[in-house]
């Protein structure tokens, strides 16, 4: 009797396991297929043999990615748009979400709704009014222009993850540095972001992916090609390669994109994790 | 001294809340007022003149069959990717809470990943499981003597929508499934114990308490994954087949962002981009209306 249930449940363990491994390959194959592929001769890749692994690694994908196909640059941008991105954000964040947890009357509460009110309208459907407004300030066309759309479009979603943060927080430690004499500039940036970094580093992990994947307002607003960002290199790499079959080096330009993601994953999954319970939402 | 401090803490505030509010107005909200009024006008661009045409862009898209076309691929995808979405993610994240499995945080770190990729590299990837000779999927049903189901995937017509599919479902459900673990990790274990000693099923514990004390938090989600399919949906088959083929794979936005950008329509295409919002919400709201346990048990 008891060695029946005990074989039951093994069974029913050892059936869920297998569903999660066959999960797990049709996540996971599909992209150790392309790490592998960037690693393939134009040949090998052409002879349609899609679980053959690379005879020879063939590096030289990844330096006509660099050379020819200018990932270089692109990647160049692209650290430069989603650091200064975050700098901005930050800045934005800790100070708006401060000043509205520690100022409270019917003004803050105002403007609290208002960016709750961006949670629902996502970036991605406001590209077309967005170029418009960029045009009509001399705005397009600029790193730091996209820079600007990227920070205050992930505002909403890091006021309202940051505030959560901050309400719980005691009154005493701001007190107790102002009577040592501690500014309030120098109280918020030194005192205050410390005791709140949990919820800005939550914030700050999950914009760096954001931003450093984002594909639609920068392929619309920058159109100068030694200004793009590492997706749209990318993405016109796809449209060139379907027609002049340099497989190599687009699969090489894919990992240049990808090695990063899984290297920045791979240190912050647990905070993207509790991230996602804290707040809930991602555009 | 008390009056300068109180000053100075006006003024201190006033520094911190309304830079940032200020480019908030100016880069978020005033695009998302001006997608309706704009919505109103004949404009084709800086400089150009704005004729105000009131609701004749709407009456257009009545009349646009491509456009309706599109409106109907966004409605297919509403039917089939949140709810598969929602069964994949909350049957893992059921089984991955019970805790029989040592390496549980694996499958949550593995499925999870998707979900962080860029776009475009999900698209360039699956394009390469679709692709018809070299394909994966083509591959791995050849070598399960599966020829005939070899189909070119993207390139036909009938198929091609139900490839997006399976992308999205592909991309979302491990976000989807992190949300779920943690809401049920928070359920009172004493509740599931109770249930052990009365002798009920997993399947039984799922059904009466895992389910319910999810609600809320299912509720919710539903709505993010109405509002995530109708953007993911435009971004991916805007690199993977680019609406096409015969605009099998258009979506409402994918003629928003043409309009808005190769005609330089923009009155038509903020026309498009307020019938999508409407859509959303009215989608959202029915959402919430038939998940709305507590108005069901009363009336």
């Amino acid at each position: 009797m008891a060695d029946s249930s005990f074989i039951a449940k093994s069974f029913a363990r050892w059936t869920t396991r297998l569903i999660f491994i066959f999960l797990s390959l049709v996540v996971l194959y599909p992209l150790f297929w392309n790490l592998m592929a960037s690693l393939k001769s134009n040949t090998e890749l052409m002879d349609n043999n899609a679980f053959a692994l690379p005879k020879v690694p063939h590096f030289d994908n990844y330096a006509r990615a660099f050379r020819k196909a200018h990932m270089g640059e692109y990647m160049f941008n692209s650290i430069y748009v989603t650091v200064a991105s975050l700098v901005v954000l930050y800045l934005l964040t800790l100070t708006s979400a401060y000043g509205l947890t520690r100022y409270r009357n019917w003004l803050s509460s105002t403007i609290k709704t208002i960016y709750q009110a961006g949670l629902f309208i996502q970036v991605t459907v406001l590209v077309i009014p967005i170029f418009l407004l960029l045009n009509s300030i001399g705005l397009t066309n600029s790193r730091e222009g996209l820079i600007l759309v990227y920070a205050v479009g992930a505002l909403p979603f890091s006021v309202y993850l940051l505030t959560g943060y901050m309400v719980s927080l005691p009154m005493d430690y701001e007190e107790a540095a102002m009577i040592d004499g501690c500014g309030r500039w120098r109280t918020l940036f030194t005192i205050i972001a410390p005791l709140v970094q949990p919820g800005l580093i939550t914030v700050m992990i999950f914009n760096f992916f954001t931003f450093w994947n984002e594909y639609i307002l920068a392929l619309t607003l920058i159109y100068d090609d030694a200004k793009r960002t590492l997706p749209i290199g990318l993405s016109n790499l796809f449209e060139v390669a379907r027609y002049a079959t340099d497989w190599g080096a687009l699969f090489a330009a894919l990992s240049i994109v990808l090695i990063p993601t899984i290297v920045v994953y791979s240190f912050t999954q647990k905070k993207l994790t509790e991230g996602v319970t804290a707040g809930g939402i991602k555009g | 001294m008390s009056l300068s401090r109180k000053r100075n803490d006006i003024l201190f505030f006033a520094l911190c809340v309304l830079p940032p509010l200020l480019l908030y107005m100016v880069f978020y909200i005033y695009p998302t007022l001006n997608t309706f009024w704009l919505s109103l006008f004949e404009y084709s661009g800086i400089g150009g003149a704005m004729t105000f045409v009131g609701l004749e862009n709407f009456a257009y898209i009545l009349k646009d069959e491509h456009l309706l076309k599109s409106f109907g691929n966004n409605l297919i995808l509403m039917l089939f990717v949140p709810f598969p979405t929602l069964i994949i993610a909350l049957g893992s994240a059921a089984a991955l809470s019970r805790k029989d499995l040592k390496e549980r945080n694996f499958y949550r770190t593995v499925f999870f990943f998707p979900s962080i990729l860029s776009f475009v590299v999900v698209a360039i990837v699956w394009y390469f499981i679709y692709s018809p000779n070299s394909g994966l999927l083509n591959n791995c049903l050849n070598a399960l003597g599966l020829k005939a189901l070899a189909l070119p995937w993207l390139g036909d017509s009938r198929t091609a929508l139900g490839a997006i599919i399976v992308v999205l479902i592909w991309q979302a459900f491990g976000y989807y499934m992190v949300m779920y673990i943690a809401g049920i990790d928070s359920i009172p274990q004493e509740l599931y114990e109770a249930a052990e000693v009365d002798g009920a099923s997993p399947f039984k514990q799922f059904y009466k308490i895992t389910i319910p004390l999810l609600w809320p938090v299912i509720r919710i989600t539903l709505v993010f994954m109405i509002g995530g399919t109708i953007t993911i949906s435009f971004l991916v088959a805007n690199v993977l087949t680019a609406g096409g083929p015969n605009f099998a794979t258009d979506t409402a936005l994918n003629q928003m962002y043409r309009q808005g950008t190769i005609n330089a329509n923009y009155g038509y295409a903020m026309a498009i981009a307020v019938v999508v919002f409407l859509f959303s919400m009215i989608l959202s709201m029915i959402s919430n209306r038939l998940t709305n346990r507590e108005e069901k048990t009363h009336g």
